[in-house]
C-alpha cells in the first residue's frame, strides 16, 4: 500500500514536469495563437486585440500559474479558439476543454480497448506457441511477420489493411468516422481497421517478450522437473513457465496500450478517427495551450496509471513480492 | 498533356467541368436521396459564426446549406439574388436599395424581415470585431430600414460592386436578436437544416420543407458531410463509395480515380493563383526593368507542366482569373525568353543579380519546387536566385508581407476591384508587393474611377487597362492558375454548368446537385 502511495505522488510530481516541459515548449515555437488564427489576414492590430483577450499579453510564468492555479481546483479551462469565439459573441455559447476532450476521449479509450481485446491475446497466445516451437519454421514465420509489421509505418500498414480489407475485398469500412449516435455493433464495424492496423503495430513488441520471458524460465530447474514428471510440452509451459513469466509481459503490455492511447495519431488521421490524437494535433496546429495541456496531461497520466497498474499486477501475480520476508 | 490556348479556356472556363462528365445521360432533376461529401478543411475550432469561416468545410456547410446571403453568384458567373429580390442603385453608385424576398422563415419559425439584414451585416463592424469582411461592410456608413422588406444602404464611397460583395460566404444572415443562438445551434434561412454538428468532424442537415426555392434546388433529402483532411483518406473514401463527392483530388493519384468507371472527375479553372510577390519599394524590385526581366526570366509553362501536373493555367501576372467578369484574355501571354530577360537586366544597369527568394509549403503545395524551377531557368539569364526553404509554421507572419521576395497564393476574389483593392491599393494591408501611386499613379487612378462606374463597358476598359498595367510592370509574379480538380461518383448528377469561383460548384453542392 505504502508503495502505491508513493508511486501516486512520484506521478503527481511527473505530471506537474510534464506540465512545465509542455507549456514553455508550445511557447517556443514560432507563431502564436493570433498570429495562426488570423493566417494570411493578420495586421498588427487584429493580432494585438486577440493577444489581449486571451491574456497572451502576460508574462509567461503568470500564465503558467493561473493555468496551474485552475487545475488545482480541477478546471482545464477553456480553449483559446472558444475564448475567441466567445469575444465575437459577447460571451455566450463556450464550450470547456473538458468538454471538448470528454467526447474525443471517449472514442480514444474505445479504439484503444478494442485493439486490445484482439492484440493481448492474440500477441500472448503466438508468444508461448513460438516459445514452445522455438526455432521451427512456425516460429521463424510468426517472428518474421511480426518484425515486418512493426517495422513498417503505421500509414502503410494502414493503406496496405485498406486496400486488402476495404478496396480489393471490402469487407470493412475504410472510414471509421463513428459518432455517438451508432449503436456499439456499427461502432464496432467502423473501429475493425484501424484497430487491425494497431494490432499489427503493438503486436511484435507483446509477443516477442512473452516468447523471450518463457525461453529464459525453461532453463529453470523446477522446468526440468515438470519435464521429468512427463508432462506434455504445452502444459509444461502454460502452467509452469507462464506465470512466472507474466511479470515481465504485463509491463510490455502496459507500455504498448499506453501507446494505443497517446501515439495514434496518424492512424486516426488514415481512418478518419475521431480521437484525441486528431484534436492534440489541431491544438497544437493553432497553439492552442489550454487544449495542448490538457492532452498532454491526460496522456501523461495514462503512461504512470498504467505502469503503475502494470507494477500492482506483477507484485500480485509474484507471491514472493506478495508476501516479503 | 492537352494544351488549352488561353482564348479556348476562357469560353469553356465555367462549363469546363462538363467535359469530364460528356457521356453520361442528362437527366432532369430529381429530389430525394442522401449526399455524403468528404471535405477537407475542417477544424475542431469550427463553428457557426460566418466571420470565422476560412476554408471549404465551413463554408459549404453554412453558405452552402444551412445559411443564406442577400446575394448569390450563379454558376455561369452572373449574380442572381437571394435573400435579396432585387436591387437598385443611385447614380452614384453610393446609396443602394434591396427589396427583401417576402414569406422567408428562419428555421426557428422567426420571418425573415430588413431588421435581420441590418444586424447581420453590424455582426462585422465595431473596434474589436476580428471580421474577415470588415473591410467590406465598414464602408457602408448608414443602414437604413426602408420598410418591412426593404433596406437602403449608403456607402462612403461609390462601388458599383456592391452586390457582388454581399454574396461573400461571410456576410450570411441570422436572426436579429437571436444571433447567439443561431450561431451556437446553426439556424438560418437555408434549404438545409441543421441536425448534428461535430466541429472538426462531420455535420449533418435535413432539406428545409416550404423553402423559398422550392422545387428550384436542394434536391437531397439529407446532406452528411464528413471531415476528412487527410488526401488518400478522401480518396479511399470516394473510391470505396462511403462518400459521393470529395474536394481537392491529389493529381499524383488521379489516374486511379480516372480508371474507377463509377466515378467522374470536374476540373474547373478558377480565380485561384500562385504568385512570387516582390516588394516593389526595396531594391532591386523598385526597378521595373528588373521586375522585367524576372517576368521574362521564369518559365511559367514548365511550372504548370510540373508543379500543377497540367491542373492549371499559366498566369500572365495579373490577379484576374476566368471566373471574373472582365478577365483579360487577350493580354500578350508572357513566356519564358532568357535574352529578353537579359536585355531588361541590361537596362537596369546590371550584368548579373543576386537575390534571396523565400518559399515554403505553407504558400501553396510545391512552393519550394517552383522556386527551384524559377532558379534553374532564371541562371540562364544571369539571374541568381538563392532558395530559402522557410519553415510552414509561422509563413503567413514572419515571411509573407516582410521578406522582398517570397512564394504565395491567393484564392481570388469574385470581382476585380475586391481582388485589387485588397492586394494592389496602395497602403492595403494585404498589399503583398506594396504596388502603390509611386509605381504607378494611373492604376490607382483607375481603381478607384472603376469602383463607382456602373456603366459595364467603360468598367470593362478600365479593368482591361489595370490587368495590363499588372503585366508590364507589376510586382506581382503570377505563373499560374491552380485549377479546381473534384472527384463525383456517377450517382450524382451536377449542372451544365458548374460554378468555378470556389470548390463544389462554388459550395453549393448541396443546393445545385441531385441523385440519380
Amino acid at each position: 500500500m505504502r508503495i502505491i502511495l508513493q508511486r501516486l505522488g512520484l506521478g503527481l510530481i511527473t505530471l506537474l514536469v510534464v506540465s512545465i516541459v509542455i507549456f514553455v515548449a508550445v511557447n517556443m515555437l514560432p507563431g502564436d495563437f493570433a498570429q495562426v488564427i488570423l493566417g494570411q489576414g493578420a495586421t498588427e492590430e487584429a493580432s494585438a486585440a486577440i493577444r489581449e483577450s486571451l491574456e497572451l499579453d502576460k508574462s509567461l510564468t503568470a500564465r503558467y500559474f493561473s493555468w496551474l492555479g485552475k487545475l488545482l481546483t480541477l478546471d482545464l479551462g477553456t480553449s483559446f479558439a472558444q475564448l475567441n469565439f466567445a469575444s465575437n459573441m459577447g460571451g455566450a455559447g463556450t464550450v470547456t476543454v473538458a468538454e471538448q476532450i470528454a467526447p474525443r476521449l471517449g472514442n480514444t479509450l474505445f479504439l484503444a480497448g478494442v485493439t486490445a481485446a484482439i492484440a493481448v491475446p492474440v500477441s500472448v497466445m503466438l508468444g508461448v506457441l513460438a516459445a514452445l516451437y522455438r526455432n521451427t519454421p512456425f516460429d521463424r514465420a510468426v517472428n518474421i511477420f511480426s518484425l515486418t509489421s512493426i517495422s513498417s509505418p503505421e500509414f502503410f500498414l494502414a493503406y496496405v489493411l485498406i486496400l486488402l480489407l476495404a478496396v480489393l475485398n471490402p469487407i470493412l469500412q475504410p472510414l471509421s468516422n463513428i459518432n455517438s449516435d451508432m449503436s456499439f455493433g456499427e461502432k464496432l464495424e467502423k473501429t475493425l481497421l484501424p484497430a487491425l492496423t494497431l494490432t499489427l503495430v503493438v503486436m511484435a513488441h507483446m509477443m516477442r517478450m512473452t516468447r523471450a520471458a518463457i525461453i529464459n524460465l525453461l532453463a529453470s530447474p523446477y522446468i526440468e522437473m515438470a519435464r521429468l514428471k512427463g508432462m506434455s510440452p504445452m502444459r509444461v509451459i502454460v502452467r509452469h513457465a507462464l506465470p512466472n513469466a507474466l511479470a515481465p509481459i504485463i509491463n510490455v503490455i502496459a507500455l504498448n496500450l499506453a501507446y494505443l492511447i497517446t501515439g495514434v495519431v496518424v492512424v486516426e488521421v488514415v481512418f478518419v478517427y475521431p480521437g484525441i490524437g486528431q484534436l492534440f494535433v489541431d491544438s497544437v496546429k493553432i497553439r492552442d495551450i489550454p487544449v495542448v495541456q490538457a492532452c498532454c496531461l491526460i496522456f501523461a497520466a495514462a503512461y504512470i496509471l498504467l505502469n503503475l497498474t502494470a507494477d500492482i499486477l506483477s507484485i500480485l501475480s509474484n507471491p514472493r513480492l506478495r508476501h516479503p520476508k | 498533356m492537352t494544351t488549352i490556348s488561353r482564348r479556348g479556356l476562357l469560353r469553356t472556363g465555367a462549363a469546363a467541368g462538363v467535359l469530364a462528365a460528356t457521356g453520361l445521360p442528362l437527366r432532369a432533376q430529381s429530389r430525394g436521396g442522401k449526399l455524403t461529401a468528404g471535405l477537407s478543411g475542417a477544424n475542431t475550432s469550427d463553428s457557426w459564426d460566418s466571420r470565422t469561416h476560412s476554408d471549404l468545410f465551413m463554408i459549404t456547410c453554412a453558405q452552402g446549406a444551412v445559411f443564406d446571403s442577400l446575394t448569390e453568384v450563379a454558376a455561369d458567373g452572373s449574380l442572381v439574388g437571394e435573400l435579396a429580390t432585387d436591387w437598385e442603385a443611385s447614380a452614384d453608385a453610393k446609396t443602394w436599395t434591396f427589396n427583401l424576398r417576402q414569406g422567408v422563415t428562419f428555421h426557428n419559425g422567426k420571418p425573415f424581415g430588413a431588421d435581420d439584414v441590418i444586424e447581420s451585416l453590424q455582426m462585422h463592424l465595431g473596434e474589436e470585431s476580428k471580421s474577415a469582411a470588415k473591410p467590406i461592410v465598414e464602408n457602408i456608413v448608414e443602414m437604413t430600414r426602408t420598410g418591412d422588406h426593404q433596406v437602403q444602404l449608403t456607402l462612403n464611397a461609390g462601388n458599383a460592386d456592391l452586390p457582388y460583395l454581399l454574396s461573400d460566404y461571410h456576410i450570411l444572415i441570422f436572426p436579429a436578436g437571436q444571433i447567439e443562438d443561431a450561431i451556437a445551434n446553426g439556424i438560418g434561412t437555408g434549404l438545409y437544416q441543421v441536425r448534428s454538428f461535430d466541429p472538426g468532424v462531420r455535420m449533418v442537415a435535413t432539406r428545409y420543407p416550404d423553402h423559398y426555392k422550392g422545387d428550384a434546388a436542394g434536391y437531397f433529402d439529407e446532406i452528411e458531410y464528413i471531415a476528412i483532411n487527410d488526401n488518400t483518406a478522401r480518396m479511399n473514401a470516394l473510391l470505396t463509395g462511403q462518400v459521393d463527392a470529395i474536394n481537392r483530388i491529389d493529381f499524383k493519384a488521379e489516374n486511379l480515380l480516372r480508371a474507377n468507371p463509377n466515378l467522374r472527375i470536374q476540373e474547373l479553372t478558377g480565380n485561384q493563383h500562385y504568385i512570387f510577390p516582390m516588394l516593389t519599394d526595396i531594391a532591386p524590385f523598385d526597378d521595373v526593368n528588373v521586375r522585367k526581366a524576372l517576368k521574362y526570366g521564369i518559365n511559367r509553362q514548365e511550372m504548370v507542366d510540373k508543379i500543377l501536373l497540367g491542373h492549371g493555367m499559366i498566369g500572365n501576372d495579373s490577379p484576374i482569373g476566368p471566373a471574373n467578369q472582365y478577365y483579360n484574355a487577350e493580354m500578350e501571354q508572357l513566356a519564358y525568353d532568357p535574352d529578353q530577360a537579359r536585355y531588361w537586366l541590361q537596362q537596369s544597369g546590371l550584368d548579373s543579380l543576386n537575390i534571396d527568394l523565400s518559399a515554403s509549403s505553407a504558400a501553396f503545395e510545391g512552393a519550394v519546387d517552383a522556386a527551384q524551377l524559377f532558379q534553374a531557368s532564371a541562371s540562364a539569364a544571369g539571374i541568381n536566385i538563392n532558395v530559402i526553404q522557410e519553415p510552414a509554421d509561422g509563413y503567413w507572419s514572419n515571411v509573407w508581407l516582410k521578406k522582398p521576395f517570397c512564394a504565395s497564393y491567393w484564392s481570388g476574389r469574385a470581382t476585380e476591384d475586391w481582388m485589387f483593392s485588397t492586394a494592389y491599393e496602395d497602403g492595403g494591408p494585404w498589399n503583398d508587393s506594396r504596388w502603390g501611386r509611386d509605381d504607378s499613379e494611373r492604376f490607382q487612378d483607375l481603381l478607384i474611377e472603376a469602383r463607382a462606374e456602373l456603366d459595364s463597358d467603360r468598367r470593362r476598359e478600365m479593368y482591361f487597362e489595370m490587368q495590363q498595367i499588372l503585366r508590364d510592370e507589376g510586382g506581382v509574379l503570377v505563373p499560374m492558375f491552380a485549377n479546381y480538380v473534384q472527384g463525383i461518383s456517377n450517382s450524382i448528377q451536377s449542372p451544365e454548368t458548374v460554378g468555378n469561383l470556389w470548390q463544389m460548384d462554388n459550395a453549393r453542392m448541396a443546393e445545385r446537385w441531385w441523385r440519380v
